[in-house]
């Protein structure tokens, strides 16, 4: 128990030390100090509730995925009938319930219009399931139903590029250091220090920016679609028809930008379109001449110019109604790409920085006062022992902040409470076993036979206590969300190198101070 | 150098004697706090009930003008606003419901730069130390997994020491747990302090802490009733409490000193959550000698609950002192 070799004390030590060099960085920076840019950096960033900035959850709802998988999947089926060869004819497309249903009118062409739908459909991921299930009944009627693997699958893909698309939006509004994770199954979480206003990233995050260009018809036209103008626009209150199909889509776009116009030094976003896009508007702009053409984002319109000349460079200026901020603010929407899903921000919070920084300064200082006061006390009960405790406190307390660098973990205000609560812990340990010495020697033990038994004895005691702690930390950190999951995860790496500091090495400590002392009783 | 001992060698108090008493009142208390959560009930944090609160602090004034805050953001029509003081007397939190029908979280953003500019406007050194805003969905699901973690760490612990001790040890654990969380909840109603996220995990840790003492008690517990077939159970008991009483109170003394500097010194803002811990300290102290030990006569544990099995016969101590 006592016998630590050489290579067991330099291992010891070497792990110890490893852990502890790598919480310099973070404590040269939460001194308030620069750490050279040529050296490695691993540093415990401080969460938002230290260092002040804004939290916002997004949420995408999977019904709207749903629907418009619904809508994909009809206009699909609708093409590939009308497109066969013979032609297969068909009634009413319903899609309501989650599910298209249709009747064909010639019952013989039921295997023909299979082999043409299955190949729609595809296997759900891994789940062994398909994503659509495809019922014939009463002989002609074809049932086409979502699954709710299929439905998943899609929601999945639509929140990876959502969270891409996010990205690019904050990206654009040169913000530092912004976290974005996705969250469970359909929510978004984006963090960014420092902002202190986050209405306009809401603005910015809650536009889904798709951009269309449609040709304005007369009301009543067939196939026309009704659309309102934007808020905000000189058409407010009012609203146009378009033909719904044959339009050109914002996908097709390569670059939008700010500007203002040359003329009347009006706000606009300046659009290039690609190649084909370039060739479809020239197209669409030449076949219409003099006739009216509606630009609109997100279902609203934002202006119908009529087309004076045909515009062949694919280059085109929107205008309507733009404030600078705006129209800054499309450009950065319309660069990152349309968002699959519609995002509802269902949590938010922002945290001033002095709040922040005042958090920081009473959290070191009662830190400090604390461990201070715990040290002393220590060394006041258990003399030599209580140093070795205390040294091992401070060890326990490096480590920590070490590994959190390593693992790239966030410090927030509830994982101070579990630092200090942590050191809490180290010092049971050792008040465990330096009792258990106390009570051996008062049985007549003698020094060395007292000590190891009281490492022996207490170890029992404090490994249960651990696994019970730890057994609580690991359920806050998989339930929890936020304040919970962070003070978790500092419970449970303190409880880790808790266990080392205050039993492995504090035994080297005094296994190494009997050998060469040999004391005859113990001031304990 | 001569070393501080608070608890001097050898006592030998006898805590079971009391533990009807002690039972009783514990019991009581644990009623009268199930009788201030129906009343009272708890006041919910925004994460739990949905909403948003807006935290301002007064920098010019020595306290915050709460009457006066009351009616200038009552009268922009959204409701009456939850004025509460928080750590100092110039810093409050104002809690709005959320506007209904606001499906794009559009009202609420409005309601929001209302409140915040009537605010600074009415009052010259307000500063807005922050703004937070959850959904009713959101803080449903939120108190929904913050009380699943608290009951599942409860009954996984307990499984725990049922399985490292006895079924006897598993029950008394739970129920000292169980009274260490109603008391503290009892004096959250009875103070109606916020209780939020942070208090939950405020409560997962003094569960945690209250269990060590349990532990160490139990283990000791463990021990004894190997060395001591033939002592009954009220006076091995009570040895094994005295024995480990000068650890507890070290241990307990620890945590105090680096809770009371938190508290009394630490951010105003996990005020609440530390004062939750510092109250379950002495709670869980208390419960571990009084509730978790004297629970294990009535549950009936035998001498021989813990016959040593062959493998752990060897680790027996050679038995310097049979007689206690």
């Amino acid at each position: 128990m006592l016998n630590f070799p050489l290579w067991k004390r330099l291992w010891l030590w070497g792990i110890t030390l490893v852990f502890a060099i790598t919480s310099v960085p973070t404590l040269v920076s939460l001194a308030g100090g620069s750490w050279p840019e040529f050296l490695p950096r691993p540093v415990v960033n401080l969460g938002l509730d230290l260092a002040g900035g804004s939290h916002i959850m997004l949420e995408a709802r999977p019904e709207q995925v749903a629907r418009q998988r619904l809508e994909t999947m009809e206009e699909s089926v609708r093409t590939a009938l009308r497109s066969a060869t013979p032609r297969i004819q068909h009634g009413e497309i319903s899609s309501a319930n989650g599910e298209l249903s249709f009747m064909l009118d010639d019952a013989s062409q039921v295997d023909a219009a299979r082999d043409l739908i299955e190949p729609m459909t595809t296997g759900a991921g891994l789940t062994g399931q398909r994503d659509w299930t495809i019922n014939v009944v009463d002989g002609s009627r074809f049932v086409l139903k979502q699954t709710q693997a299929g439905i998943n699958q899609t929601l999945d893909s639509a929140m990876a590029s959502a969270t891409e698309v996010v990205r690019k939006r904050i990206d654009g509004l040169g913000t530092r250091e912004p976290i974005i994770i996705r969250q469970g199954s359909n929510r978004i979480v984006v963090q960014v220090p420092g902002l202190q206003d986050p209405e306009e990233l809401k603005e910015l995050l809650g536009q889904t920016a798709e951009l269309e260009f449609k040709l304005v018809v007369p009301t009543n036209e067939p196939g026309g679609q009704v659309l309102p103008y934007a808020p905000g626009t000189i058409g407010e209150g009012t609203s146009i028809t378009v033909r719904r199909l044959g339009g050109i889509r914002g996908d097709s776009l390569t670059n939008a930008q700010a500007t203002r116009n040359s003329q009347n030094n009006e706000p606009v976003v300046s659009i290039q379109f690609d190649a084909q896009g370039a060739q479809r508007f020239a197209k669409l702009t030449t076949e219409n001449v003099r006739k009216q053409f509606a630009i609109i984002l997100d279902g609203e319109v934002i202006s119908a110019p009529s087309i004076n000349e045909p515009i062949l460079g694919g280059q085109a200026q929107i205008s309507g109604s733009f404030t600078p901020e705006t129209a800054g603010q499309l450009a950065i929407a319309l660069n990152s790409g349309a968002l699959p899903v519609d995002l509802t921000v269902i949590e938010e919070s922002t945290i001033s920085a002095e709040l922040g920084a005042d958090s920081i300064d009473k959290g070191i200082l009662a830190m400090g006062v604390g461990s201070l006061l715990l040290v002393i006390f220590i060394i006041v009960t258990y003399g030599r022992f209580g140093v070795y405790a205390c040294l091992a406190l401070v060890l326990n307390f490096l480590m920590i902040l070490g590994v959190m660098a390593i693992m790239g973990s966030t410090l927030t205000l509830p994982g101070i409470a579990g630092f200090v609560l942590t050191i809490g812990a180290a010092v049971d340990a050792n008040v465990l076993i330096n009792e258990r010495i106390r009570e051996e020697r008062a049985r007549g033990r003698r020094v060395v036979q007292a000590v190891e038994l009281g490492y022996k004895e207490a170890s029992r005691a404090i490994f249960d206590a651990n696994i019970t702690n730890i057994i609580a930390a690991v359920l806050m950190a998989m339930i929890g969300s936020g304040p919970v999951k962070g003070f978790a995860i500092v419970l449970l790496i303190g409880i880790i190198t808790s266990v080392f500091t205050a039993v492995t090495m504090t035994r080297m400590w005094v296994a190494g101070w009997l050998r060469k002392a040999r004391p005859a009783d113990l001031a304990l | 150098m001569k070393l501080l001992k608070l608890v001097p060698d050898n006592t030998n108090i006898h805590f079971l004697r009391w533990r009807m008493p002690f039972y009783i009142v514990s019991v009581l208390l644990m009623l009268a706090s199930y009788g201030l959560l129906a009343v009272n009930g708890l006041n919910l944090g925004v994460d739990f009930v949905g909403g948003q609160a807006i935290r301002v602090t007064f920098t010019q004034d020595a306290e915050a003008p709460i009457p006066a805050l009351r009616d200038e953001v009552d009268a922009l029509g959204y409701g009456e606003p939850t004025i509460q003081q928080m750590g100092n007397p110039n810093q409050v939190s104002l809690r709005m419901r959320l506007p209904e029908d606001d499906a794009d979280g559009g009202l609420a953003a409005k309601m929001t730069r209302e409140i915040v500019s009537t605010i600074e406007q009415a009052h010259p050194g307000a500063r807005i130390d922050g703004v937070e805003s959850v959904s009713g969905q959101v803080s449903s699901e939120l108190f929904t997994s913050g009380m699943l973690a608290l009951g599942l760490a409860m009954v996984g612990i307990s499984i725990y020491i049922w399985l490292r001790f006895e079924w006897q040890f598993g029950v008394g654990a739970l129920f000292a747990l169980l009274h260490d969380v109603t008391l503290t909840l009892g004096l959250f109603s009875l103070t109606q302090m916020e209780f939020d996220l942070n208090i939950v995990a405020a409560l997962l840790t003094l569960i945690g802490y209250s269990l060590n003492d349990n532990i160490v008690v139990y283990d000791r517990v463990r021990e004894n009733l190997k060395k001591y077939r033939r002592m009954p159970l009220p006076e091995l008991l009570d040895l094994s409490v005295n024995e480990t009483l000068s650890r507890t109170v070290v241990t307990s003394l620890s945590l105090l000193i680096t809770l009371l500097a938190l508290l009394l010194l630490g951010p105003d803002v996990i005020f609440g959550f530390t004062a939750a811990i510092t109250v379950g300290i002495f709670v869980g102290t208390y419960s571990s000698i009084f509730m978790a030990t004297p629970i294990l006569i009535w549950l009936g544990v035998k001498p021989d609950s813990f016959v040593p099995t062959k493998d752990s016969a060897g680790d027996e101590p050679d038995g310097v002192t049979r007689k206690a």
